[in-house]
């Protein structure tokens, strides 16, 4: 009778654990609506330019990992580098990446974006798929979205795909021709991140 | 009688191409790979993409904000014009690539749109419940035959391209894009040599106008804009080529293993 009452109670507390558990796990089409909503919201704001690139810069360090997809974009390059070239990779990855995502992003006025659907691929990555509404200036757009899970509580973009196309990719690629055309030197590509920085 | 005349001269010509492209480019799904396409030439393609970005500074790029300030309705008409010409070769590929349906189903918007739709002005087909689809042309056919790419190119004017799609360019104005045929290579009393470039002219700008923002930006945020735009163009192509929407079948997930978060 005690043994089967340990069982009860046992069961209840997993039960408790795996709800607490899942109430804090988000949906990742719900985390890209709700980011495309701050982002939204920003940039339709009569915030100066200035003051948009600072607020969405928060919403990217909030939603994006930066520090993976600043190591995926390096690539085969990433595995030569030693721990002091990759705490200066990081750290110049970080403001080359905010520098250049929230720059591009403040060009847009009042972007309308439409969140329709979610793959899950395997345990660590769902596609999110979405729409960027036409205007009289573009057609439609379609984006996915790479959102990386390992932490179901606390999801990240970690690729956007426009009409198919890969940003992390281009931008895996841009930089492994900036360190080729300079025969593998990494420095390079540390230079390269530098001046854009202080451009 | 002529449409099966026309496809087995095609077929021919294509079977001819395959074999020499095979011959010299190598013909393999890993070949496919953006990442493995080779830049056999990059001096020459970087110059070439120079000289590209000087036209389109000079010529394309302010043509495309004038053509984006005419009324909507206008460049609407343009496109669909546009897009209406090009099932003239897109129709021969579906062929070509055994998918017969959409063959079909193009040359029934063919038919539809250059007649009820004025030219082509108007999609009336899709009203009708005629789906419309992504354009295919002979490089296409080519990869989907399973020709890889061979290098990349950059061609002057033309822009971005591989061995493989500048050999599809070349099937096209060897007898394979009707509109070719009938304004530039045959002397025909209907039409001239310039309303085929016009209409080649009209959808590069078309293509900018559209697109006008997001290359600007890229430019201005690229550290090596010629690497971006291979990327892209190389990606672009190998989605086409595979005829898949989904960057699942395209991107390989162990890229981003052994890669730790924020």
């Amino acid at each position: 009778m005690y043994f089967k009452k340990k069982i009860y109670l046992l069961a209840i507390f997993l039960l408790f654990f795996s709800f607490i558990k899942n109430s804090y796990s988000i949906e990742p089409n719900i985390f890209v609506q709700s980011t495309v909503n701050r982002a939204s919201a920003i940039l339709s704001n009569n915030f100066s330019k200035e003051e948009k690139i600072e607020k969405l810069k928060e919403v990217a360090v909030d939603t994006v990992d930066i520090k993976g997809i600043g190591f995926y974009t390096l690539g085969k390059h990433r595995k030569n580098l030693n721990d002091q070239q990759k705490k200066e990779y990081s750290e110049l990855f970080n403001k080359y990446f905010l520098k250049s995502f929230s720059s591009r992003l403040a060009e847009y006025s009042n972007p309308k974006i439409d969140v329709n659907s979610q793959e899950k691929i395997n345990e660590k990555y769902t596609m999110v798929s979405s729409v960027l509404i036409a205007t009289d200036e573009r057609p439609e757009v379609k984006i996915d979205w790479r959102i990386y899970t390992k932490n179901p509580e606390k999801p990240l973009i970690r690729d956007l795909i426009i009409e198919g196309l890969s940003l992390a990719r281009t931008q895996k690629e841009e930089f492994n021709s900036i360190i080729q055309s300079n025969d593998g030197n990494i420095n390079a590509l540390f230079s390269s991140l530098k001046e854009f920085i202080n451009k | 009688m002529l449409l099966y005349t026309y496809f087995v001269k095609m077929k021919k010509i294509l079977i001819i191409s395959l074999v020499t492209i095979c011959m010299t480019f190598s013909a393999s799904a890993y070949a496919n790979d953006p990442t493995n396409v080779k830049d056999c030439s990059e001096g020459f393609n970087r110059a070439s993409f120079k000289f590209n970005q000087g036209l389109d500074k000079a010529i394309l790029r302010p043509i495309a904000i004038g053509y984006r300030k005419l009324p909507n309705g206008i460049r609407a008409v343009t496109s669909n014009f546009l897009n209406n010409l090009s099932n003239l070769v897109t129709i021969p590929n579906n062929a070509l690539q055994g998918d017969m349906g959409k063959a079909a189903t193009n040359l029934a918007r063919l038919g539809i749109n250059s007649t009820v739709g004025i030219l082509g002005m108007f999609d009336v087909a899709k009203g009708m419940g005629f789906e419309k689809y992504e354009k295919e042309d002979y490089g296409q056919t080519l990869g989907a035959m399973g020709t890889g790419p061979g290098c990349y190119l950059v061609l002057p004017i033309l822009g971005p391209s591989t061995a493989r799609d500048a050999a599809g360019t070349v099937i096209g104005m060897i007898g394979g894009d009707p509109w070719f045929n009938v304004t530039v290579k045959n002397d025909t009393q209907y039409f001239k040599d310039s309303d085929y470039y016009i209409s080649k002219g009209t959808t590069g700008v078309d293509f900018r106008a559209k697109n006008l923002d997001a290359i600007d930006n890229l430019e201005e945020n690229s550290m090596d804009f010629y690497a971006s735009i291979k990327s892209l163009y190389l990606q672009d192509r190998q989605k086409k080529v595979l005829n898949s929407e989904k960057i699942t079948e395209t991107q390989d997930d162990s890229d981003w293993d052994e890669v730790s978060s924020n």
